[in-house]
């Protein structure tokens, strides 16, 4: 594995009123993983994407992708937001929204077109959505919105992908189609960095996580930290889960 | 006066003319403007920012003892972003609600504005007279500069619409992702809130600080009916926004006594209501009748499904069957077994029914379609 370091977070301390969300983060992924973050609710892990990514202001800590600050480093980075986040009865079509992750390299002012157009129908081929790039979104299906979300990142031809839940409110079918996607794009060298929720799949889709609840618990490949020591440290009960050791 | 005497007189008529041209204009910026509100989910916005207002017209009034329709919008707009301003930083730095900080600072700014109306009233200056006209607004008081005005900043508006188009819409959409990819979303935001209490202001001479948020709402909220594009949106919602100032400028210029501004805002809620009732995509009537229509249509082919596996079990697809039988089958009735026959998937004799080979071919792919699944 090469050794270079995607994403370095020092000292990330990030709090919305009193008690603080994330407390002293110190964090390093290497170039080329796959990785979880895994940790209960309210433990901070859209946050720590977020904060990661500027949309929230940490208190104190610094970011660097690649060894250069974040803001410098934007055009490397994607971002699949939760689908929840928006709303679906905004009216565009399903291409339009793809569209819309070309608009960073384009900056201020300058319109798509034809190669930024040809680029996000591509994106929706990938994702096995382009039969539908005409459809309004609101009448796209749960897991169909979320593959909208997801093309809409690939399209940005990112180094570092962050996905905040993109298996959340999708079915079986479409939850191995994004795996499926993902682990094509670890293969071509990307980085990944997903909020996950369900423990049971960690071993069998993801090769590194990190043990999120409030303050960084654990971070390394599956193969080696993911056991009930540190499963029991995160969710601060005993849990059991089946882990092929 | 009748309204085909108005259209006649409104070639002639240089007040009439004055006063459509600016209600039309007025409805038109309103509406472009009141789509970004209403996508924003900032409805209620207009209503605190127009309210707001109220005290910066008086106070323009009392430092300049003037009743110069522009200075004292100057005042409208400077107190009308001030509101903004305070209802930004209500529900940034308190836990309170964007729903709580417009109510507080609607109520706070209008109160103090209407105190400040009386207090004008009872000075011996006998220019004070008339400034209430900014509650309800009185169209008969637009002059053609106050038109040449507003169509200088529609002008601006549609610029600046068309330069920053994108990113508006990726803003209005997903306001973190926009982030993500570099743009400035605080300049946008602003740029855009901006406009918007700039054409509530322009609208205050008008239809008055009470019904202002109607004409930003109403056309807005018509027009999405009828599109799923945010282009068409801006552009369906203009028009109906100039329609509606053109129509109850009519409607008011033709009968007496009946005010312009409520007029117009009456004509826009007539918009609102037949959109929301006929849109073909996501009007009421329509979607009813697609609903019963496709239960309707369920029930038909659940029915000959039911036949089918009745008529299957006889060597001949055709042989009669007792209509009886069906009796107990939840969805059946006479009408719907000739409507059968009308598609020519059946036919009756007295008191029985055979399949044709076309129902029973329809039936087999209803079959196989679904035993497929």
């Amino acid at each position: 594995m090469n050794e270079k370091l995607a994403i370095q977070v020092d000292d990330l301390t990030v709090a919305y009123n009193y008690k603080p969300v994330l407390w002293d983060i110190d964090l390093e992924v290497p170039e080329g993983v796959l990785m979880a973050i895994v940790g209960p609710n309210g433990a901070g892990k859209s946050t720590l994407i977020k904060s990661i990514l500027g949309i929230i202001k940490p208190i104190a800590g610094s970011v660097s992708i690649f060894g250069k600050p974040y803001e410098k480093q934007r055009k490397l980075v994607a971002y699949v937001p939760q689908k929840g986040s928006v709303d679906w009865d905004f009216p565009t079509t399903a291409a339009d929204v793809v569209l819309m992750g070309t608009y960073g390299s384009l900056g201020w002012i300058k319109r798509p077109g034809q190669k930024e157009k040809k680029a996000a129908l591509e994106a929706l081929e990938k994702v096995g959505m382009l039969s539908f790039k005409n459809r309004q979104i609101s009448q796209l299906s749960g897991g169909q919105q979320q593959r909208i979300f997801l093309a809409r990142a690939l399209v940005q031809d990112a180094s570092i992908y962050f996905m905040d839940e993109p298996f959340q409110g999708v079915d079986a079918t479409t939850e191995i189609a994004i795996i499926n996607i993902l682990k094509e794009l670890r293969k071509a060298g990307k980085t990944l960095v997903v909020v996950h929720h369900d423990l049971q799949t960690v071993p069998e889709y993801f090769d590194w996580v990190t043990f999120l609840n409030v303050k960084k618990i654990a971070t390394g490949p599956v193969k080696d930290i993911f056991n009930d020591d540190n499963l029991t440290k995160t969710y601060g009960i005993n849990y059991k889960v089946a882990v092929n050791k | 006066m009748s309204i085909t005497d108005y259209f006649t007189l409104l070639w002639h008529d240089y007040t009439l003319r004055t006063i459509t041209m600016g209600t039309a204009v007025l409805g038109a910026i309103c509406g472009m403007l009141g789509s970004f509100a209403v996508l924003r989910k900032q409805s209620l916005l207009g209503d605190a920012i127009s309210h707001a207002a109220l005290p910066g017209i008086a106070i323009a009034f009392l430092i300049t003892g003037a009743k110069d329709t522009h200075i004292l919008m100057l005042g409208a707009l400077v107190a009308g972003l001030i509101g903004t301003f305070w209802i930004r930083g209500i529900t940034s730095k308190t836990h309170l609600k964007s729903d709580t900080a417009l109510g507080l600072i609607l109520s706070l700014f209008f109160g103090f504005g209407m105190l400040l109306l009386t207090y004008i009233q009872k000075q011996p200056n006998a220019n004070q007279a008339g400034l209430d006209k900014y509650l309800f607004g009185q169209a008969a008081t637009l002059v053609e500069s106050d038109v040449f005005l507003m169509i200088g900043v529609t002008g601006v508006c549609l610029v600046i619409l068309l330069l920053f188009w994108k990113e508006f819409k990726i803003m209005l959409f997903d306001m973190d992702y926009t982030k993500t990819l570099g743009f400035n979303v605080r300049f946008i935001d602003t740029l855009i809130t901006f406009f918007i209490v700039l054409a509530i202001v322009l609208g205050l001479q008008t239809v008055g600080v009470v019904l202002m948020s109607a004409m930003l709402l109403a056309p807005a909220a018509a027009a999405r009916q009828w599109t799923n594009s945010l282009g068409v949106m801006v552009i369906v919602a203009a028009i109906i926004g100039a329609l509606a100032g053109v129509f109850g400028t009519a409607i008011s210029a033709s009968q007496d006594n009946l005010s312009t501004g409520p007029v117009i805002v009456l004509v826009a809620a007539v918009f609102v209501l037949f959109s929301f009732i006929f849109s073909p995509g996501r009007g009421i009537l329509f979607r009813e009748i697609r609903f019963r229509k496709n239960r309707n249509d369920l029930q038909l082919k659940k029915t000959l499904q039911f036949m089918f596996g009745i008529a299957k079990t006889h060597e001949n697809i055709s042989h009669p069957h007792a209509i009886r039988i069906l009796n107990n089958f939840h969805g059946f009735s006479k009408s719907s077994l000739q409507k059968m026959e009308e598609k020519n998937w059946i036919q009756l004799k007295r008191n029985e029914w055979s399949l044709t080979k076309e129902g029973y071919e329809e039936a087999k792919n209803l079959y196989n379609q679904q035993s497929n699944e």
